[in-house]
């Protein structure tokens, strides 16, 4: 094609040219729109929880305390004890660690550390250091004279562990797995194994959490989607009072209401179905987790599935009816496939919801109610465990957020809607 | 069926209002489930189903209007009962024998005022009174505090929040799925999670135990609820609209004043108020990032509950529950008024 054939504009630059220079700019302009909140998010949100799973796999605590004896004993063969030369740096470097006073730089944070690994040893490091600056060569005789404990490979196999700044040690102990005498990985004993353990019970409750909201939502939405507008929207309000209204409050009106002096068990007791001294514990354990959890996400449920029920015509459904459909095989074959969608998104946003609650099982958990998201913050803020905490913070936010593609793959996040 | 409900629609309702009414009133579920069996039966009776509906059907519709109703009233009345509750004159989380029977001496107004009291240096004073109790009540400090918060970081969460929704409901917008979300994700990402991240990240930066912290986690959890909700107004925006401004010499600025601003307006009132109540509600970012200065009433409420459970509980969420219900009245005044804007009938 010749140029005099092209269309140009005013300007005299060919259409398609210019066409695609304005495209550009107007991307350009859209995307700079949304970049001031974009930037905040990656620093305020992304970039912390960024910083969070790789700390799950960091921790320097060892090589930060006894710098010269991380680089030497990463070195060692891990054949029988390491040699006089290691001893001696470890000795020399700990002596120099006691005097440090600074906060996740002290002996006692590494044998914290080394603690996680190696249960028991906590006291041999504090105690070791006090003598450090007595102990002289031969440091291989002398330290095990300080301390048999000294004698034993497994130590220093640890310590090797311990010293490189990269480990998957918190991971190991996340998955209820751990190191044996010979650094091989091994399932751990029967009674620390809480993790894997309350992964899967918080998928279970969960799973359990979201099956009732299935069937609590499913009546409510269709009763709101077939009422004419007006009325459906009076309705609508006590759907959304209860999603308006301080999760904290509702949770205080549940143990209000199923604590053993509370109303449901003075209504029982009044009515004579029981005893006064045989109240039911409905509270502080996993029952009141449910119920409370299943009141907060139902209109998670309730929402999505009236918002796509309401766009399906009743014709349907008695077109079908009145050519003989029995109304079961009407609903199941023509009904229920329409509603599939916010079937769909419910199912996804109340998981999503429930896996990742802290604040309900908190309070009215109890002890049995206590799910994954109250062990993280059992290790951010009491333990202090903090790579702990994070690894199993990465592994929560793993299963978060294949759900969450999940659902932009199946539902769209731009379709989501409140009321 | 359909029918049916509708021409019963509106019973139904005045049935469920009543019902809440007498929970209200009496202050037992008791008497309004038994309202509702008592109006109901003869409701169902005195319906104009179809006269060709066998038993079977008539039986399965009302077992379906008890359902959903029973569905609704659990739904509703732990947000309602605790209201009888707070006015107890007794330290109990039940009703008394007392309430039960209307007395007026089983009503006080002890636990409101114990709101006020709590933390006061001299609650009997007379002078000073009120000095003391803006400055040294514990819950007032904290309702302080929540409503600084959340004010600032509404401001902020609306204004960038638009602006992002702005730029997302432009067809020309490239990576939409991705950056959407990314946006919408700190409502997806479990709150521990969030709050542990910032916790680190804050305190390394010295931010941990500051207002700023705070507000910053907010302004965070709050964004996702503006940019649906703008989103939302946006997608049924005429977009001719704009280009007819700009035609006629109106700049950028101009445009987005006179044209886009009123037409989104309520759903940036909308998106604001979902912000503000967030952060209203908000508690674990609380738990992790503020120091004793920055408690917030649910960060109060939160540490109520676990060590000293009292009534005085029960009374402050009375107050916002009163508060939701004037949030929620103002978001469907909103709801009603974008749908005038767009040619849609409240119905």
């Amino acid at each position: 094609m010749s140029t005099a054939e092209l269309t140009l504009t005013e300007d005299g630059i060919p259409l398609k040219e210019k066409l695609a220079k304005t495209t550009a700019l107007q991307r350009r302009r859209a995307l700079l729109l949304t970049l001031p909140l974009v930037i905040f998010l990656v620093v305020s949100f992304v970039f912390p929880i960024g910083q969070m799973l790789f700390s799950s796999v960091h921790n320097d605590k060892v090589s930060a305390v006894v710098p010269t004896f991380a680089e030497a004993i990463i070195q060692w063969d891990g054949e029988g004890l390491p040699s006089e030369q290691i001893f001696e740096i470890f000795v020399k470097d700990l002596a120099a660690a006691k005097k440090v006073r600074e906060i996740g730089r002290t002996v006692g944070n590494m044998a914290t550390r080394i603690n996680y690994e190696m249960p028991g040893s906590r006291s041999l490091f504090t105690s070791t250091a006090r003598k450090a600056k007595k102990i002289e060569a031969p440091y291989k005789e002398n330290l095990i004279k300080v301390n048999k404990k000294w004698a034993n490979p497994t130590i220093w196999l640890t310590m090797q562990r311990a010293a490189r700044d990269i480990t998957p040690a918190f991971y190991v102990a996340a998955l209820d797995l751990k190191y044996d005498e010979n650094g091989d990985i091994v399932r751990a004993d029967e009674l620390y194994q809480i993790y894997l353990n309350n992964f899967i019970k918080t998928l279970g409750v969960s799973a359990l959490i979201t099956l009732i909201c299935v069937v609590l939502a499913y009546p409510v939405a269709y009763l709101l989607s077939v009422l004419p507008l007006r009325q459906a929207n009076l309705l609508m309000i006590m759907v959304l009072l209860p999603f308006w209204t301080s999760l904290l409050v509702r949770t205080t009106a549940w143990i209000a209401i199923l604590q053993t002096e509370g109303v449901i068990n003075d209504m029982l007791v009044f009515m004579g179905f029981i005893s006064d001294d045989g109240r039911i514990q409905m509270i502080y354990n996993q029952t009141g987790t449910i119920i409370a959890m299943v009141h907060i996400l139902l209109p998670f449920m309730i929402l999505p599935l009236y918002s796509v029920m309401k766009t399906i015509p009743p014709t349907y459904m008695r077109a079908a009816l009145s050519m003989g459909a029995k109304p079961l095989y009407a609903y199941r074959k023509v009904y229920l496939p329409q509603t599939l969608p916010g079937l769909a998104a419910g199912t996804l946003l109340v998981f999503i919801l429930a896996i990742g609650y802290y604040i309900t099982p908190a309070l009215v958990g109890g002890e049995d109610g206590l799910l994954i998201s109250n062990l993280i913050a059992y290790h951010i803020q009491k333990s202090l465990n903090w790579s702990l905490g994070a690894a199993l913070g990465t592994l929560l936010l793993a299963v978060v957020l294949i759900l969450y593609w999940l659902y932009n793959k199946l539902i769209g996040i731009d379709k989501l809607r409140f009321g | 069926m359909n029918k049916f409900i509708q021409q019963k629609g509106k019973a139904i309702i005045y049935l469920l209002i009543a019902a809440v009414l007498v929970t209200f009133l009496t202050g037992t579920i008791k008497a309004a489930v038994g309202f509702l069996l008592v109006f109901g039966v003869p409701l169902y009776f005195m319906s104009k189903m179809p006269e060709y509906a066998t038993t079977g059907e008539r039986f399965t519709r009302y077992m379906f209007l008890v359902i959903s109703s029973s569905i609704l009233v659990f739904l509703i009345t732990p947000v309602i009962i605790i209201i009888p509750l707070s006015f107890n004159a007794e330290p109990y989380f039940t009703f008394t024998d007392g309430m039960l029977n209307l007395d007026p001496d089983a009503f006080s107004m002890r636990w409101y005022m114990d709101i006020l009291h709590n933390g006061m240096a001299a609650p009997q004073a007379v002078e000073g009174w009120w000095k003391d109790m803006w400055e040294n009540a514990q819950w007032i400090r904290a309702a302080r505090n929540s409503f600084f918060i959340a004010t600032i970081s509404t401001v902020i969460a609306t204004s960038l929040g638009t602006l992002a929704a702005l730029g997302l409901s432009r067809p020309e917008m490239p990576y939409r799925a991705l950056i959407t979300s990314l946006l919408i994700s700190p409502m997806i990402v479990p709150l521990v999670i969030t709050a542990t991240g910032m916790f680190f990240f804050y305190s390394d930066i010295g931010l941990a135990k500051t207002y700023w912290g705070v507000i910053l986690a907010h302004v965070t959890l709050g964004v996702p609820f503006v940019i649906i909700t703008v989103t939302a107004t946006l997608s049924g925006f005429d977009m001719s609209l704009v280009r007819a401004a700009q035609n006629m010499g109106a700049n950028g600025w101009t445009t987005f004043r006179r044209i886009i601003m009123p037409l989104i307006l309520p759903g940036m009132i909308s998106g604001a108020l979902f912000a503000f109540i967030t952060s209203l509600d908000e508690v674990v970012a609380v738990l992790f990032i503020a120091d004793v200065d920055q408690r917030t009433i649910p960060r109060q409420m939160f540490s109520g509950i676990r060590e000293q459970i009292s009534p005085t509980i029960l009374s402050v969420a009375s107050i916002l529950v009163l508060i939701s219900i004037i949030l929620l009245t103002v978001l469907e005044l909103l709801r009603r008024r974008s749908e005038r804007l767009r040619g849609m009938s409240p119905g």
